[in-house]
């Protein structure tokens, strides 16, 4: 068993000292030693990389441990493993690593052996632990596994399960900056190097400012924040301000409800993102970053903290990094919760220890941000592609996406589908092949409806639109926006009107209150649309509605108001129906909106287990002497439909309220 | 010195308590941070002596403290259930939860606690977890959170007498 690391010198003829790494540093530790010639040097990184692979014995279980496995209770299963290797005295290296997006196989564990397939185990439970291990290292059976990654032929039951890439959900993926997610160990830096890292900041170190820009504008990266604005000219114009000092930050702020691929790549890769802010420090002159992260979401403040604290004591952060003379350091900020903190100027108030409030723009940061001085503000995931495009080049950042918009973007699909998780493709990718060939198309037995993409601030397409292409501009003419990549789809078990009174009880509760239109307009039109809902509508609302929107949409002061409309005017465009059956018909198509609807219960199908009365929050439901069966008291019913979702048969039904 | 519910609280504790944080204004979110942890929520003379130390008005202080909603002005439950109302969350039934939450706790409008400040309900902007939905996190006393995914009227009232028990076994 070795304990040397790559990251450590290999013989006394390096003159590389931890925290002092000398400019070929990263490449060294991949294709080295460079400064002197040794057989054995060499040998002591090949055998490294083994282990990184497989363990220090040729064994390795990775437990994923990120919010969503968390959740799933991957904890558990981590404990469960550790005891499990320990009992039966395996030598078995048991790691942690990041996630794959997969969601709908959390938690899942991942075995590997040098003359094994390796094999990918979903939902797995503690209690089936020694089980599986017992299988796979003992019996060398694969045959329970979810997925391979590879075939080799040695174990038993290994033409019964499909290969990884061979399915569609990986297959139609294009894997550029999640590459390493569900794959490497997010605390490890010395395996963030093994597998490519910082091979693009040594490149621009050595290649000079300019010539990043060059490559970045080259590439056409635009920002993945939600805007889509290109990088390489934000960069150069922060670059071209005589002011001093400058700031980048990292807007890790990821507030869409529906959207968590920045969650997930900082959880399980953040050494890419603090790599491309380093990057991007560099390329305009500061000598301070930092990370803001949305309160939600700890684990991945912890995950940029122990990144940046190993990147310092490496030497990739701090004095002359990589002895290149550019001093930089980063300081991770985890929010107090706020949704318009995702706003850039609301966030660099925020960093001041202000309210965040937004502000006018022009000046914009890249001229005046945070204290006045020029702030170059990216999102993670386009920071992550900085870092990237500077490591493998433009040119194959290129190959994949559409004329206006090279690259990829990670999405995440969630709602009413069969496979919830975080999806890369290539930009133009159609919104039908990353709903129903990678997530797997509409959950049971309903029908999607329509699609949510862009969070608050985009907009309802309707299911006849799927084969549209995801860029900025196809979705921005349909009424929505590509936003962060947040995708939810909607089922016919769901009504539109809410949807959109959903919106904007988000958007009305998270306005900051700065700007009339946006603080007093939203509630408004929220006002109309919980009227409408109650079946209390009038015609004259759907004219009102519209004409709010307007406003708002055109004079608030940001990008919160200035979107927050968007879901009503796509509903009122693509779900006019839905809206005049509430207000007309007094009917809710959906049956969704309680005042619209009533409960009833079947007495035949009923088995009388009680559930429903039990679970009743305001004894509505009595039990029918003769029968023995239960009925529910429509007086005293408020509709809230507990009885509904508890029911074990489906005995209870909705009707609407008028018929 | 500055006077508090529960005795006073010297210059000697507030160093304590914003150990390792500079005094900057730009660490007052930082520094409120600390005070809702030491407290369970910000009391009046807790946002002063944040804002003494990092160096700006009360005034100031309590803008930003009443700006974010991880700050709490008034006590919270010893167990605080955070319903997540995300989209996913939304559609697939955590409206439902939170109104029968509400309802079993007996909470009327404009409430968050229970009157034995056992309970606090209160809506969450989405965790991420939308694998999950619906999702609802209780945040229990000692820091640690349970989550309880695909939540339902049943799931929670059984995670509601659990925790009662758990209560009774204590004061025993």
């Amino acid at each position: 068993m070795s304990c040397w690391s790559l990251l450590d010198r290999c013989c006394e003829k390096c003159s590389c000292t931890l925290n002092n790494p000398c400019s070929n540093f990263i490449d060294c530790r991949i294709t080295g030693p460079l400064c002197h010639d040794d057989e054995q040097c060499r040998e002591l990184r090949t055998r490294r990389f083994e282990e990184l692979r497989y363990g220090e014995t040729g064994s390795k279980i990775r437990v994923p441990i990120a919010s969503c496995t968390l959740a799933t209770g991957s904890e558990a299963v981590y404990n469960a493993i550790r005891e499990a290797v320990g009992k039966m005295r395996l030598k078995v290296t048991v790691t942690i690593t990041g996630c794959h997006g997969l969601d709908f196989i959390d938690p899942w564990v991942e075995f590997t052996a040098k003359d094994m397939p390796t094999a990918i185990y979903g939902n797995v439970k503690p209690g089936d632990v020694p089980k599986l291990i017992e299988d796979y290292f003992i019996k060398r059976d694969v045959s329970k596994a979810f997925v391979l990654r590879d075939r080799k032929g040695t174990a038993a039951g290994e033409d019964k399960v499909p290969l990884l890439e061979e399915l569609d959900f990986w297959r139609k993926q294009y894997k550029w900056v999640s590459r390493n997610c569900g794959f490497v160990n997010p605390e490890s830096l010395e395996e963030y190097i093994a597998n490519g890292g910082y091979k693009g900041l040594s490149r621009a170190l050595k290649e000079g400012p300019e010539r990043v820009i060059d490559e970045i504008l080259r590439s056409g990266l635009r920002g993945r924040g939600g805007a889509g604005f290109p990088t390489g000219i934000k960069w150069r114009i922060a670059r071209q301000q005589s002011a001093t000092p400058k700031y980048v930050v990292a807007n890790a702020d990821e507030g869409d409800p529906g959207a968590f691929m920045n969650r997930l790549l900082a959880e399980s890769d953040p050494f890419r993102i603090v790599e491309g802010l380093t990057i991007a420090g560099y390329t305009v002159g500061a000598s301070q970053g930092y990370i803001f992260v949305r309160a939600e979401k700890p684990l991945m403040a912890r995950r940029f903290q122990i990144a940046v604290e190993e990147a310092r004591r490496h030497g990739l952060l701090g004095k002359n990094i990589l002895n290149s003379g550019f001093d930089f350091d980063i300081e991770v900020i985890l929010s107090a919760g706020a949704f318009v903190c995702g706003e850039e100027t609301a966030m660099l108030a925020a960093i001041e220890g202000k309210r965040a409030w937004p502000r006018q723009r022009p000046p914009y940061p890249a001229e005046r941000g945070l204290w006045n001085k020029p702030t170059v503000i990216n999102n993670v995931e386009t920071l992550a592609h900085a870092a990237t495009i500077m490591a493998e080049g433009a040119n194959k950042f290129t190959e994949v996406g559409t004329e206006k918009t090279k690259g990829t973007k990670m999405f995440c699909v969630t709602g009413s589908v069969q496979r919830v998780g975080a999806y890369e493709v290539p930009v133009g990718t159609s919104i039908r092949c990353l709903v129903e060939e990678l997530a797997g198309g509409a959950m049971g037995n309903c029908k999607i409806k329509a699609v949510q993409i862009g969070g608050p601030s985009g907009g309802c397409i309707p299911a006849n639109l799927l084969d549209l292409p995801i860029d900025y501009e196809t979705l921005q003419s349909a009424g929505a926006i590509m936003g962060s990549g947040g995708i939810v789809v909607i089922s016919d078990e769901n009504c539109m009107v809410d949807v959109a009174k959903f919106f904007l009880t988000f958007t009305s509760a998270e306005s900051c209150g700065k700007c009339v239109p946006c603080r007093v307009g939203l509630r408004v039109m929220w006002n109309i649309l919980n009227k409408i809902t109650n079946g209390e509508g009038s015609e004259e609302d759907i004219d009102t509605l519209r004409q709010l929107a307007e406003t708002v949409r055109t004079s608030s002061l940001c990008a919160l108001g200035g979107t927050a409309p968007n879901p009503v005017l796509s509903t009122l465009r693509y779900f006019m129906d839905e809206y005049k059956a509430h207000i007309k018909d007094r009917v809710c198509p959906a049956y969704v909106c309680s005042a619209l609807i009533k409960y009833r219960i079947n007495e035949e199908s009923c088995i009388a287990c009680r559930q429903c009365a039990l679970n009743c929050p305001v004894n509505a439901i009595f039990r029918v002497e003769e029968s023995g069966k239960y009925r529910i008291d429509e007086k005293a019913c408020i509709s809230c439909g507990v009885c509904f979702t508890v029911c074990p048969v489906k005995a209870i039904s909705k009707v609407s309220a008028s018929g | 010195m500055v006077e508090s519910e529960g005795g006073t609280l010297s210059k000697n504790c507030s160093e304590d308590l914003f150990k390792g944080l500079a005094r900057a204004p730009h660490n007052l979110i930082e520094a409120l941070r600390k005070v809702q942890a030491v407290y369970g929520y910000l009391p009046p003379e807790g946002i002063k002596l944040a804002a003494n130390y990092v160096g700006v008005p009360f005034a100031q202080a309590y803008s930003v403290a009443t700006f974010y909603h991880q700050y709490s002005l008034e006590p919270i439950g010893k167990y605080r259930i955070l319903v997540c109302m995300g989209t996913a969350c939304h559609l697939s039934g955590n409206s439902l939860n939170i109104e029968f939450l509400r309802n079993v706790l007996g909470l009327k409008q404009g409430q968050k606690t229970t009157r034995d400040r056992l309970f606090s309900v209160e809506e969450a902007r989405c965790f991420g977890c939308c694998g999950l939905a619906p999702v609802i996190v209780v945040q229990k006393p000692d820091g640690s959170n349970e989550i309880i995914g695909r939540a339902n009227p049943r799931s929670l009232r059984a995670t509601l007498e659990r925790y009662r028990r758990l209560e009774a076994g204590e004061k025993k």
